[in-house]
């Protein structure tokens, strides 16, 4: 891609690069290792196997024993490096061991069978992905019910906070009526409330509507967000009020008007705030935790933290399962932040 | 197709009065132009018409239909806004179609009505684009056509060509004025510019300060401007206005000292002045001439503009007054030259310098 090319060579001046492309170049490069080396290691990690993650010092990419199928046999066989009484070494693959002496074969010659100290001989390791990590969680820990969860939460509750900040944006930006200013003071104003605070009386409120230990507990509590209403207002504010006038001279309702005119037009601004409700929900901890103490009921990120169990954790699943958590956030971002650029865009010139 | 009347309606935002008591018919089928300067309520008077800016006192009624506390939705009007605020979302198909579904037209009806509009409009090949596809005489033309589609009893337009560049503004105008004369529906027309005014109008109404300053014909306001503001509004280039002194005041012939030294004699009425008061004499570009004639002024040239056909030569009185003569053809003098402007005094106005009214002039009585 030529334009990638550009972009990666682009310098301050004409031509060559300068002190300041080299410190400018530097300064990206340490962040992008800041923000992705982390998830990188994440990542790795979460195809290694349990024994691999407890090796020192850990190996940056996922190894596992290399084995082979020796004929006569019928599992893979473990290979080893063998040093051999002639001094030679020689890869070969191990039947069995008994004690510290080890029958091992040459694979290529199965019959000539060789007896070895196991302190003669170490383990050949290769690149090898632990999928079963992944592939052992599907059957695991309900973790499709986590997962079901936690998507239904996400994708109800941001449709809800999409439809409900957009309607009160659009009473606060388009409608003049006595007190306007005031409500929206005082919805901004509940930014500066810390969510810590809240929680007990959030608590009483859905523990007394019923709501505790199911999914709508967590959802209602979540669907008015300032955030939102402030961000749509505002995207609002900037459409002409003469489309609206248009409108209702063709006779439109204020519903219509709503889902017609402005909803559509105002979509660079939901995309924005549908990003930012799946990664609030998704992300959500403190909240679901209070509010869902049945396992089955479990978001992925309760599932995660009850992973940790008192005495051992399973790391490659918790890994894994970090992995598969993180993984529709980063989609939903690929797929709108075009729209993200659009809205910026379009905000910016008119 | 419908008339419309408005009586002593007033529109207040907060403590400003923006719109003071006017009163106004509007005849069906007639094409009525409100005019004035910027911030004269003109876009105001508008809004109330169509229900989209409530009024704060006084009726009006379309037909014999109260319509005070109807919405805009239910009064059957349609508008063109100055934005054209046509629906970026929608194609210029949709953005006609919308109107008629909200009124739960059925499908096949929506149709016909859209494709008989846009081939009205020329508007035929570009139903499936976006307005932001479009020039801006198309856009213009979109909006109109959505106007039309849902067969309003009145048109309104909001200084519709005002966004456009001149050649289109002239070609838009012309349109306009047929699209009138085949539709035959009434229709009110809101701009700045006189020469929209002059060119369209039925009738024009031209407001001031939230007043209705004068209504009529436009050559009616161009020949007889109720006082000095409409008269230096109807008209291009402006009327110019030299100050002048009373020396007799008889009914039928008014003496006056002109600035330089002359002295004219004007046959018009002459009540409510009196000797030693300053009026102010007023003469259309178009009606002064470089020479001699029947009031002549001394005066120097300051800028000449030769448009070709026509030339316009601003000029400066010994006492600092400006004065414009547009003459026919092209002119030999220079920046700097003196010369002598006259005029015939039938066709000066003279305006009371108190109230700004004209002093009649007889042959008119």
């Amino acid at each position: 891609m030529p334009d990638l090319r550009t972009l990666l060579t682009a310098t301050r001046g004409r031509g060559r690069f300068d002190w300041t492309d080299w410190f400018t170049y530097g300064y990206l490069l340490l962040g992008i290792v800041l923000m992705l080396a982390p998830v990188l290691w994440l990542v790795l990690s979460s195809f290694k196997t349990a024994a691999a993650l407890n090796e020192f010092p850990p190996r940056l990419l996922p190894y596992g024993p290399k084995s082979v199928t020796v004929p006569g046999r019928s599992d893979p066989a473990p290979v080893f490096r063998v040093k051999l009484p002639d001094g030679t070494t020689q890869e070969l693959a191990e039947l069995r061991r008994i004690g510290i002496q080890a029958t091992m074969v040459d694979p290529a010659h199965p019959s000539d069978e060789v007896r070895v100290n196991i302190r003669d001989r170490e383990p050949v390791r290769e690149f090898r992905l632990a999928t079963e990590n992944y592939t052992e969680l599907f059957g695991q820990f309900q973790f499709g019910r986590f997962l079901w969860n936690s998507v239904f939460i996400t994708v109800v509750a941001t449709l809800i906070t999409l439809l409900f900040n957009a309607m009160a944006a659009f009473a606060l930006s388009k409608y003049r009526f006595r007190g306007r200013k005031v409500a929206f003071l005082v919805i901004l104003a509940t930014l500066m409330i810390p969510p810590t605070i809240v929680l007990v009386p959030n608590f009483f409120v859905a523990s007394s509507l019923g709501l505790l230990n199911s999914p709508w507990g967590v959802i209602w509590p979540a669907v008015a967000t300032p955030t939102g209403v402030f961000l749509l207002r505002q995207y609002m504010l900037t459409l002409p009020d003469e489309l609206i006038d248009a409108a209702r001279m063709d006779h439109a309702s204020e519903w219509r008007i709503f889902w017609r005119i402005v909803l559509p037009l105002s979509a660079p601004a939901l995309a924005v705030l549908a990003i930012f409700s799946v990664m609030w929900r998704w992300n959500d901890f403190l909240w679901p935790l209070v509010v869902l103490s049945k396992t089955e009921d479990f978001t992925l990120q309760l599932a995660l933290n009850a992973f940790q169990g008192e005495l051992t954790t399973q790391w490659h699943f918790l890994l894994a399962m970090t992995v598969l958590t993180l993984l529709p956030v980063t989609i939903v971002f690929a797929f709108l932040q075009g729209y993200i650029t659009t809205g910026i865009a379009s905000s910016g010139v008119k | 197709m419908a008339s419309l009347r408005m009586r002593r309606v007033v529109k207040r935002f907060g403590e400003t009065t923006v719109i003071q008591g006017v009163d106004l018919d509007v005849a069906d089928g007639e094409f009525v132009v409100f005019v004035g300067p910027s911030g004269c309520g003109k876009s105001t008077l508008l809004r109330m018409i169509s229900g989209l800016e409530p009024v704060s006192e006084g009726d009006v009624w379309i037909d014999d239909k109260r319509v005070n506390d109807v919405s805009a939705a239910d009064r059957g009007l349609a508008m063109v806004f100055q934005s054209y605020a046509l629906y970026p979302h929608m194609t210029v198909y949709q953005n006609m179609a919308f109107g008629l579904e909200n009124i739960g037209t059925p499908r096949a009806g929506i149709d016909s009505k859209v494709q008989a509009a846009a081939r009205l409009l020329q508007l035929d090949t570009l139903l499936a684009r976006r307005p932001t596809q479009l020039s801006g005489g198309q856009r213009q033309r979109v909006a109109i056509g959505r106007a039309i589609v849902r067969e309003p009893s009145i048109f309104l337009f909001d200084e519709p060509l005002s966004n456009l560049d001149a050649e289109l503004r002239v070609q838009m105008r012309t349109e306009i004025t047929a699209l009138h004369r085949k539709l035959g529906t009434t229709m009110i027309y809101v701009t700045h510019d006189q020469v929209e005014a002059m060119t369209m109008a039925d009738k024009i109404v031209v407001l001031r300060g939230g007043r209705v300053e004068q209504v009529g014909a436009p050559l009616d306001l161009y020949n007889a401007p109720s006082n000095r503001f409409v008269a230096g509004f109807i008209g291009s280039p402006r009327m110019n206005f030299v100050s002048a002194r009373v020396l007799d005041a008889q009914p039928g012939d008014l003496h006056l000292a002109l600035a330089g030294g002359g002295e004219a004699r004007f046959s018009v009425r002459g009540d409510g002045v009196s000797a030693g008061e300053t009026v102010t004499l007023g003469v259309r570009p178009e009606h002064a001439t470089l020479g001699e004639g029947e009031v002549a002024l001394d005066a120097k040239i300051d800028a000449v503009e030769q448009l070709g056909a026509v030339s316009l030569t601003y000029c400066a009185l010994s006492n600092g007054e400006k004065i414009t003569v547009q003459a026919p053809g092209q002119v030999a003098q220079r920046v700097g030259d003196s010369v002598r402007i006259g005029f015939p005094a039938r066709s000066a106005h003279v305006f009371r310098q108190t109230d700004g009214e004209p002093v009649v002039a007889s042959h008119r009585i």
